[in-house]
Formats: structure tokens, C-alpha cells, sequence
């Protein structure tokens, strides 16, 4: 099993490199004769991808960066700003409530989302039947899109029609949304409600991964089922967790369109995240070059935080956790 | 604010990645149907999807377009909010359709000020038959700077107090006639458990709905006028001050049903809380009287529905006759498009628009279209009452204020309506309120 895994790796590394025929399984050697051997007219396939990554990334983030300098309405004449909207920026509360919520937001879904897909995905990588019943009915809200979602949850926390007046439970009957506090947890619940099921997707393919035999020599060594998941199944799972968090907390930083269809920002600047201000500053309230600045910030943000979590795996992550197996 | 109960949903047609966001779509949003091209003397038209407008205004250019073999327009409909975003990528790009539908006030002024629309008002001096035989109330939100930008069109939409007569009669109240009335009935019908009015301030325009109104019954059209000039401090007038302060009273007094701020206009729970008997009353547009009628179970057919005119203040200074809401749609002629395309237009806003066809067919919908002289057209319908008294607000009115979000410039206005929740919810006074918005005079 190990050896034709590896075999199939290595395979993968070496059409990477051009030399498909190579079919050596010691995935070492692969990787010195790949870097060896580019070969002139591969390097052409390149382009395609690196014009659509230059025309629809590079260029508009420098459209961006330049954007933010000026004042634009979208209409008019784009007149050059000098620094005033960065200034504006960095001394308006309402941009650093705006960050603030974003990473509230950010560490609060991180805090609910991953123990809950990493039980779910534990649970579900299990082969009974009932578990793989149970496992379609949580991946439910995969099948949603994020406007829908919103638009229904606004009417389920209707306080006169909604859920309450439904099931009678007049407790259900709360300001959600126009309560601050109420409104930010809404959100919060709604983003969980709506990732859990792909993060919990993540984690089962992640425990599938690991092999029997770890379970196996552990259940000999006298482990039970806690100790089984603290000690194997979560360290083998150190870099699927890092890939899911990576996704929950860049994820975060553009947080918009279902925060935008339930509450608005609202109430107040309650739920006004940075994605969000971005949106109402430049196409609501039609200052381009204001919102540029929103988005220059975003994008650092999103790229500085991915980075570091890309670090927290270590510099070796692409090897391989089993060793020696 | 539009004559359609569907028109606020915010369907999202951008997701995408947020950062590229503003860019993205500033740069790339600009294919469509271009200004000028085609043959000579024909025209392109964007206009909005969803019931009745989108068959209406079809019907009108297939007839246009038939009766004008030489003169042809292009029709192209879009999803409200949709539009709005595309329109404004268009003119900004060059590309905007020969005749470009609005809503008049700030996003017009915004399109005047860059000169991207054509001036309409030696051509209308022109042809006074096209001009004398809408609404002259219409063409205030039309007006830059003493010219006619725009030609109003479509239907008048005044914001009507409604209230449940049925409950009313239970209650053994008579409709409010002044402010201190009205806090009296929200007292009466707080004790016996309804509650007096419906809001949906999740959605904010609703509320401001109220603010339009005690602006100018205590204080005449001038305080929001000063505003819309920019003149300093205009939001800490007097009367400003007074109506801000009373309207937090109001919300105090659990004038407005309890959770207001969660209940949102998009889904129309608060016309449902009005007809199924929740709440005793509703300051809301006069196109949700058609939605009340076919949602509303009864409710409008049997009688039920009723509607006065706004309470007047103590010492107040607005004219009893003043209204709010929107005193009509508005399609201006791009000033980018060829002579002939918008000499086509033109023909199109003096023949085609608001023919005897298309009035017809508003009324049919159940809106009162901007065109004088339709009382007996109106008194023949199933809705004679309310039509009738549409049409007379909208003709009587000595002002008719449009709707301050489409009135202001779109960066005020987000302010504003941002503004207005925290007013409603207390989060701000109302010295706070008028600091707020006086820093965006002249946004």
C-alpha cells in the first residue's frame, strides 16, 4: 500500500516536470531528476495562466492601489486624491470597528466551526451505513447558495412571522437583528451553519487518510476511542486542519454577500465588516477611490494572514507524515 | 423607493472575490448594448424587469416601433438592483443606452453634473403639449440647477397612512389628526395588546418614510431644502431638531411594534402585520395597496383598509396638502448617443410614452400614472377610492418631496439611512443625528 502510494506521488511530481515516462518510485529521486530537465517548449504552457493571473490579478490590484489615491464616483472624471483617502481611512472609527469586526468574526467562526467539522468529519468517515446517511443530510446546506441562505434565515428570524410564530415558541421572538449583539451572533451562526458542512467534508477525507494500522497498534497498546483521536487522529490530521483553517480565516476576511442580504451592515455598524464597508462605500455611497482603500487593506490582510498559517505548517510541509509507516 | 414591492430584494449578482471587487467590476462591467450603434434613428433602452413595468413598457415600443418604421428603439431589461450598478459602470465607461431610465434627484444631479445627460428644458418650452399634460410636481425631482434633465414618467407613488379599520372600530378610535392624537391611540392600542404601528426598520427607508413627513409638517419643505442646497447646519434646524426628538418619543412610547429593527420590507411582514390584525396602522408607499389586496386574504376587498393624511403638528408650518414618496420614474436621453438617435428619443418621450394605451394599462395595475385629467378613467375602476385619492394627493400636493435617499447624493444618503436605524434603535440623539449628517452637506 505505502510503497505503490508513494509510487503514485512521485508519478504526479514528474508529468509536473515533463517526463511522464519516469515512472521510479522513490519519490526523492524524482524530485533531483525533475528539476534537472525543463525542457524549452513546456515553458510556453505556462502563459495562459500567467496572462489570466496577470489581467484579472496583478493588474486590477494595481488598478486598485492607484484607485485608492484618487477620488472617483464612479461616473465623472477620476481626479487625483494624494493621500487624503488613506488619512480619511486610518482615522475614521468606523474603519477600524470595521476591522475589528472582521477579525471578531473571523476568530469567532474559527472557534465554532473547526471542533464541530472536526467531530462531524471524525463521525462521518466511519463506514456504517447510518453514518453515510447521516453525513448527506449534514452536507445539506453545501447545496444552498449564500443569498438564499441569507434570504431564508431573515424570514425564519422574523419576529411576527418567523420560526417563533411557527413552533410556537414565542422565546424564538428576539430583536435578531436589531439588537447588535443579536445581530452579530446571527451572522456568526449563519457563516457556521453554512461552512460546517464543507469543512466537515475536508475532515473525512482527512481521517480516511489515516491508516488502519496506527488505529490498530494503538488499540494494542491499550488506547480507547478519546485517546485514539487526541493521539492519532488529530496530529494526522496537523495539515488538513491547517488547510481548513486557512479557508475559515481567509474566508472571513471577504465575508460578504450573506452579510450583506441579512442584515446590511445593521444594525447601525453592528455586522459593517471591512468586505462589507468596502461594498457600501464604493457602490452604495459611490466613493471609488475610499473603497479602494478598504480594499487595498483586504487584500493584505487576506495574503498576510494565509501566509502565516502556510508557515505554521513549517517549511517541510510537503512531506510526507508517514514516514517510516 | 419604486412603485414595486419586489424592487428593495438585494439579490446579489457579484460575489466573487471581495478584494477584486471594485475594481473588477468598475473595469469589466461594461458590455451591453452600446449608445450609438445601429442604424440611423434608432435608439436603445434599458429598463427594469418584474410586473406590471416590464409588459407595459414592451407594449409601448412594440407600438412605437410598428407606428415608426424609420425610428427604431432596442429594448434591454435588467433586475433592479442590477441595473442600478450596470447603468452607473455604463455612463461612467461611455456606453450608456440612448434613453437611461432613473429615479431623478442625486443619481440625476450626479449624471447632470458630469454632463452625460442631455438638458431637456428648451425642448420641452418646445412642445408644451408633452410637458402640460403630466403632473408639474413631477419635474422637481427632474430639475438641476433650474434644468430639465430628465422626462418624468410611469406613476406617482405618495407614502399613504394606512390604517385597519377593523381594528380601529374595536378600539372605538378615529384616525389621528394631529401628533398628540396619534400618541394617544399608540397608548390605546398598546393596552389592548395590538400594536399601534407596523415598521419594517430592518430595511431604514421605511423609516425614513416617517422623518420625510415630520420634516415638513413642522417645519414646511424649506428645512429639507436647505439641506438639499447644502446650506451649513441645515440638519440642525429647529424643526430638525424638533422632529427627530419626537420621533424618538414616538419609539418610546412603543409607538412602532416591538422588534422593529428585525422586521424587513423585502418579504412585506410589515404590510401582513397591518391586514392580519398585528398592528393598527402603516406609513407606507402607496404601491403597496396592490400587494395588500392580493396578499392580503380580503383584507382590502372587504373594506378593511383605510388611509388619512399625515397628523399635523402644534404651530407646525408645513402645508396640510404636502406630501412625500416618489413623484414619478425618470428617463433622461444620453448626452453621448448620436443627434439622430436622440432625436428618436425624443420622438419616443412625445409619442410613444405614456400614450393613451400605456396609461390604461397603469391604471388597470392599479397606480395612478403622472398624466392629468384621468379622474373619470380612475373612478371607472374596481380601486376608485384609493386611485382617486392617489391622484388628488399628487395633484393637490402644494410640495411633494421626494424621497430623501434618491434625493440626496448616494454618499449622503448611505449615510443617512445609516443614521436614521441608530436614531430609531436610540443609539444617537437627535444632536447627534443632526452632527452626523451636517458633516455630509454638500457630499
Amino acid at each position: 500500500m505505502t510503497v505503490a502510494e508513494r509510487g503514485g506521488v512521485a508519478t504526479a511530481r514528474n508529468r509536473r516536470k515533463g517526463s511522464p515516462s519516469d515512472k521510479r518510485l522513490d519519490s526523492r529521486q524524482g524530485r533531483q531528476q525533475g528539476s534537472s530537465t525543463t525542457t524549452g517548449p513546456l515553458n510556453w504552457l505556462v502563459v495562459p495562466a500567467l496572462v489570466i493571473f496577470l489581467v484579472f490579478a496583478v493588474l486590477p490590484l494595481a488598478g486598485v492601489l492607484l484607485l485608492s489615491f484618487t477620488n472617483w464616483d464612479g461616473i465623472g472624471s477620476i481626479t487625483f486624491a494624494g493621500v487624503a483617502n488613506w488619512l480619511r481611512a486610518f482615522g475614521d472609527p468606523t474603519m477600524y470597528h470595521a476591522l475589528w469586526l472582521t477579525f471578531l468574526i473571523m476568530a469567532l467562526t474559527w472557534i465554532i466551526q473547526t471542533p464541530i467539522s472536526l467531530l462531524l468529519g471524525t463521525f462521518t468517515a466511519g463506514t456504517q451505513k447510518y453514518r453515510a446517511l447521516l453525513a448527506v443530510l449534514y452536507f445539506l446546506p453545501l447545496l444552498l447558495s449564500s443569498a438564499a441562505i441569507a434570504i431564508a434565515y431573515k424570514a425564519l428570524l422574523d419576529p411576527n412571522f418567523g420560526l417563533a410564530a411557527g413552533l410556537h415558541m414565542p422565546f424564538l421572538a428576539q430583536d435578531w437583528l436589531g439588537q447588535p449583539q443579536l445581530a452579530l451572533g446571527v451572522v456568526i451562526f449563519v457563516v457556521s451553519w453554512q461552512f460546517i458542512p464543507f469543512h466537515t467534508l475536508i475532515y473525512q477525507g482527512g481521517v480516511r487518510q489515516i491508516p488502519k494500522s496506527l488505529y490498530e497498534a494503538a488499540s494494542i497498546d491499550g488506547a480507547g476511542r478519546v485517546q485514539q483521536f487526541f493521539f492519532i487522529t488529530v496530529p494526522q490530521l496537523k495539515y488538513t486542519i491547517i488547510t481548513s483553517s486557512t479557508l475559515m480565516v481567509v474566508g472571513a476576511v471577504t465575508y460578504f454577500d450573506m452579510i450583506f442580504v441579512i442584515t446590511g451592515g445593521g444594525p447601525g455598524n453592528a455586522t459593517r465588516n471591512l468586505a462589507l464597508d468596502m461594498y457600501l462605500t464604493g457602490f452604495k455611497a459611490n466613493q471609488m477611490g475610499q473603497a479602494s482603500v478598504t480594499a487595498v487593506i483586504l487584500v493584505v490582510l487576506g495574503l498576510s494572514i494565509a501566509l502565516w498559517l502556510q508557515r505554521l505548517g513549517g517549511k517541510d510541509k510537503n512531506g510526507s507524515q508517514l514516514e517510516g509507516m | 423607493m419604486k412603485p414595486n414591492p419586489t424592487t428593495r430584494r438585494s439579490f446579489l449578482t457579484l460575489a466573487g472575490l471581495a478584494p477584486l471587487a471594485v475594481w473588477g467590476l468598475a473595469a469589466c462591467g461594461t458590455s451591453g448594448p452600446g449608445g450609438s450603434t445601429g442604424g440611423a434613428g434608432s435608439a436603445s433602452m434599458w429598463s427594469l424587469t418584474g410586473a406590471p413595468g416590464e409588459t407595459i413598457r414592451k407594449t409601448s415600443i412594440d407600438g412605437f416601433n410598428k407606428a415608426n418604421p424609420d425610428n427604431q428603439v432596442k429594448l434591454t431589461f435588467f433586475q433592479n438592483d442590477a441595473f442600478k450598478t450596470k447603468i452607473k459602470t455604463a455612463i461612467g465607461a461611455g456606453e450608456a443606452p440612448t434613453m437611461i431610465y432613473g429615479w431623478g434627484g442625486g443619481g440625476l444631479k450626479a449624471y447632470a453634473q458630469a454632463e452625460q445627460v442631455l438638458d431637456l428644458t428648451d425642448w420641452l418650452a418646445e412642445n408644451p403639449k408633452v410637458k402640460d399634460r403630466l403632473f408639474p410636481s413631477a419635474f422637481g425631482a427632474a430639475t438641476v440647477d433650474d434644468k430639465i434633465y430628465a422626462m418624468p414618467n410611469e406613476t406617482v407613488a405618495p407614502i399613504i397612512f394606512f390604517y385597519n379599520k377593523e381594528l380601529f372600530d374595536k378600539a372605538g378610535a378615529q384616525p389621528p389628526k394631529t401628533w398628540d392624537e396619534l400618541l394617544a391611540l399608540a397608548k390605546t392600542f398598546n393596552d389592548l395588546g395590538i400594536a399601534p404601528i407596523s415598521l419594517a426598520g430592518q430595511s431604514r427607508w421605511t423609516s425614513m418614510m416617517w422623518l420625510e413627513f415630520m420634516f415638513d409638517r413642522l417645519g414646511g419643505p424649506e428645512v429639507f431644502n436647505d439641506v438639499f442646497a447644502a446650506k451649513e447646519n441645515a440638519w440642525s434646524a429647529p424643526a430638525a431638531i424638533e422632529a427627530l426628538t419626537k420621533v424618538q418619543e414616538l419609539v418610546a412610547a412603543n409607538g412602532f411594534i416591538k422588534g422593529f429593527s428585525s422586521i424587513t420590507a423585502d418579504s412585506n411582514a410589515d404590510q401582513a402585520l397591518l391586514y392580519t390584525g398585528k398592528a393598527a396602522m402603516m406609513l407606507h408607499g402607496a404601491w403597496t395597496y396592490g400587494s395588500m389586496k392580493n396578499d392580503g386574504d380580503g383584507f382590502v376587498q372587504d373594506g378593511k383598509l383605510g388611509w388619512f393624511d399625515f397628523p399635523a403638528f402644534e404651530g407646525g408650518k408645513g402645508d396640510l396638502t404636502n406630501t412625500v414618496g416618489n413623484p414619478g420614474q425618470y428617463m433622461s436621453i444620453s448626452a453621448k448617443a448620436s443627434a439622430e438617435d436622440q432625436a428618436t428619443a425624443k420622438k419616443y418621450f412625445a409619442e410613444g410614452m405614456l400614450d393613451d394605451a400605456e396609461v390604461t394599462a397603469w391604471i388597470a395595475s392599479g397606480a395612478v400614472p403622472i398624466v392629468t385629467g384621468i379622474e373619470d378613467q380612475l373612478a371607472a375602476t374596481d380601486d376608485k377610492d384609493f386611485l382617486t385619492y392617489v391622484y388628488n394627493t399628487a395633484k393637490n400636493a402644494a410640495n411633494f418631496q421626494q424621497s430623501w435617499d434618491q434625493a440626496l447624493s448616494p454618499t449622503a444618503a448611505e449615510a443617512l439611512l445609516n443614521n436614521i436605524d441608530q436614531l430609531f434603535t436610540k443609539s444617537i440623539t437627535a444632536e447627534q443625528f443632526a452632527k452626523n449628517m451636517n458633516a455630509t452637506l454638500g457630499q
